[in-house]
């Protein structure tokens, strides 16, 4: 960020020509360096302005209203009650339950996602007929509405309705049948995204090597791991952070599904349920502050562990 | 060798057509549900035997169907052209100038990007209600431009960078300010970006459920997507099926238009911002 171009044309400046016009030259540097502060902090403005008043503003109101008793059926009662929220929801099994029901589906479906995703990358990177077909068609259930999906395959599995719906037994009405949908309906709408992240960072491995490679004798698929994965390494771990995050937060797909009944609510459907039939605040809020440190852990492992680096970090500098 | 190369591209084309079937399989069959009639609609075949537009004429007599649509489109094409100015601005300044706390900016856009949405329902529904904003399009517009944001930042400052810097400089040799520079000179070379991202940002709004469901209870501003999840059929536990998946196709159609006509736009955009950096 030192190296501007202004600052090495100054420079220069100042190198040619003699005092008095130096002084000038620096003059109109340190005028053009403060304009172009201005109006960058200018142009930012609004959008940090609406980002904190929509996102830090409303975190912090949670943190304080899961500190009070914030019934709405009982407005009156209101009072300050340290952490008798947080500990009516850490030692109730609804939230245990669904915190094992949403770690499930994460983990379960972000590495068939990372799977799936990568196979399709490669088929849309290196196809040699169709290109343009199967990047098209690969797009479909990325720009489908989640609802619209979830409620394809929900029909599909309504007995006397849907043409995967089997003999005599309704899936939807039970456990594990009904994750294993849930599962399906997430990576079946999320693997062309991660394909495409993923398809971004093939186009980085210089072909050059992998023909060295196989001039070596590598088969394709020591090809694959030993050239191509190490050095998409960086795509695949952003993609694999941002899926886990949003895998986290499934809510539309339960919604529609099954409606969170025989077990199967995430923490989004639990604090969602509790905020429209239970009506309390505190108890709500208390659920939004644990979901946002439970994301935040998340996020903080991926990077200490893994060195996930975080998409736009480095600002590159000016050319 | 000739039979070689015949043999590949069949075997990409079979490849491929197994692609097809993934990405179709679950949208033909809404489709089909809601071509079905009355009397088949419960055989149970994937394809309808006798196709018919009773769905489509019943959700289009339906008024709160026609609100949600409105509600959807008025909501989303607001929320999309203010993220766009916003984001446009800011992702200029993040690409080319120079100015303090431009790295926490790019770290709180990041952050956005993961927030768990469901941690701001409770206390948004206690603001937005003490501030008239509950059940109304201003309540969800706010919502879905903070959320698009990041997505917009990051992909148009990925686009910015790919200006060559002579630009502005030779506009500033010419005399114009830093601002004139972003104005008329950057601005209108990154169009085809500020397009794609709108794109994007369109797409993004439009699928929101969480928003729609929670910070709204009534058709006054409830989009499609949580509007079909209120559709009640002729007895209050029976889902009717046809009209949400007639409700299902029309919202899908504008989106499957996009992508048909804007696919090689929507995978740059999609991939610049988040590998590049």
């Amino acid at each position: 960020m030192t190296a501007t171009p202004t600052s090495a044309a100054a420079r220069a400046a100042e190198e040619r020509i003699d005092d008095g016009t130096a002084e000038i030259a620096r003059q109109r540097y340190t005028d053009a360096k403060k304009a172009e502060r201005k109006l960058g902090l200018l142009l930012v403005a609004p959008a940090v302005v609406v980002m904190l008043a929509v996102t830090a503003y409303p975190i912090l109101y949670a943190f304080w209203l899961s500190l009070n008793k914030a019934d709405l059926r009982q407005p009156d009662l209101n009072e300050f009650i340290w952490f008798d929220n947080y500990i009516t929801v850490l030692s109730s099994p609804i939230w245990w339950m669904a915190f094992g029901v949403t770690m499930f589906i994460t983990v379960v479906s972000a590495s068939l996602e990372l799977a799936l995703g990568m196979l399709l990358a490669i088929v849309m990177h290196r196809t040699i007929v169709g290109r343009g077909l199967v990047r098209t068609s690969a797009l479909v259930p990325y720009a489908i509405v989640t609802v619209v999906a979830a409620f394809s395959w929900r029909f599909a599995w309504t007995e006397g309705l849907g043409w995967l719906a089997p003999e005599g037994s309704a899936p939807l009405t039970q456990f594990w049948p009904s994750i294993w949908i849930i599962i399906l309906a997430e990576v079946w709408k999320t693997v062309p995204f991660m394909a495409l992240l993923l398809m971004a960072g093939l186009a980085l491995v210089p072909e050059d090597l992998l023909k060295a490679a196989s001039m070596d004798g590598a088969n394709a698929w020591k090809r694959f791991w030993m050239v191509t994965v190490p050095l998409i390494k960086p795509a695949i771990l952003v993609a694999l952070l941002f899926r886990t995050l949003d895998a986290f937060r499934v809510f539309d797909n339960i919604f529609i599904l099954t409606s969170g009944a025989n077990g199967t609510s995430s923490v989004s459907m639990v604090a969602y349920s509790n905020l429209i039939r239970g009506l309390n605040l505190g108890i709500g809020s208390a659920l939004s502050v644990l979901i946002f440190l439970t994301t935040g852990i998340i996020a903080f492992l991926f990077i200490k562990l893994f060195g996930a680096a975080a998409p736009g970090a480095d600002t590159e500098g000016r050319r | 060798m000739q039979t070689e190369t015949t043999n590949r591209k069949l075997m990409w084309w079979g490849v491929n057509v197994v692609v097809l079937l993934y990405a179709f399989v679950p949208v033909v069959w809404i489709v089909s549900l809601s071509l079905k009639d009355d009397a088949t609609l419960n055989d149970g075949n994937y394809l309808p035997t006798s196709p018919s537009g009773e769905s489509y004429s019943a959700i289009f007599s339906n008024p709160d169907f026609l609100r949600a649509l409105i509600n959807s489109i008025g909501i989303c094409i607001i929320a999309t052209l203010v993220a766009i100015v916003v984001g446009t601005m800011a992702a200029y300044a993040i690409a080319r100038l120079a100015f303090p706390g431009k790295k926490a900016i790019v770290a709180m856009a990041l952050l956005i990007s993961m927030f768990p949405q469901i941690a701001l329902v409770t206390p948004l529904f206690k603001i937005e209600t003490s501030l008239g904003l509950f059940d109304t399009w201003a309540g969800l517009i706010i919502l879905y431009i903070t959320f698009a944001l990041p997505l917009s930042i990051y992909t148009l400052s990925a686009f910015f960078r790919e200006i060559p810097w002579d630009l502005e400089k030779a506009a500033k040799m010419d005399g114009a300010t830093p601002y004139q520079a972003f104005r008329q000179v950057i601005t209108p070379l990154a169009m085809p970006g500020v397009f794609t991202t709108a794109i994007l940002v369109f797409i993004s709004c439009w699928n929101d459920f969480l928003f729609a469901i929670s910070l709204t209870s009534t058709s006054a501003a409830r989009t499609v997507p949580a509007a079909m999840s209120y559709f009640t059929g002729a007895t209050t536990f029976e889902k009717p099926t046809g009209p949400i998946a007639a409700a299902a196709v029309v919202i899908t159609i504008p989106i499957v238009i996009f992508v048909l006509l804007f696919q090689r736009r929507i995978v740059a955009g999609l991939t610049s911002g988040a590998v590049k950096g």
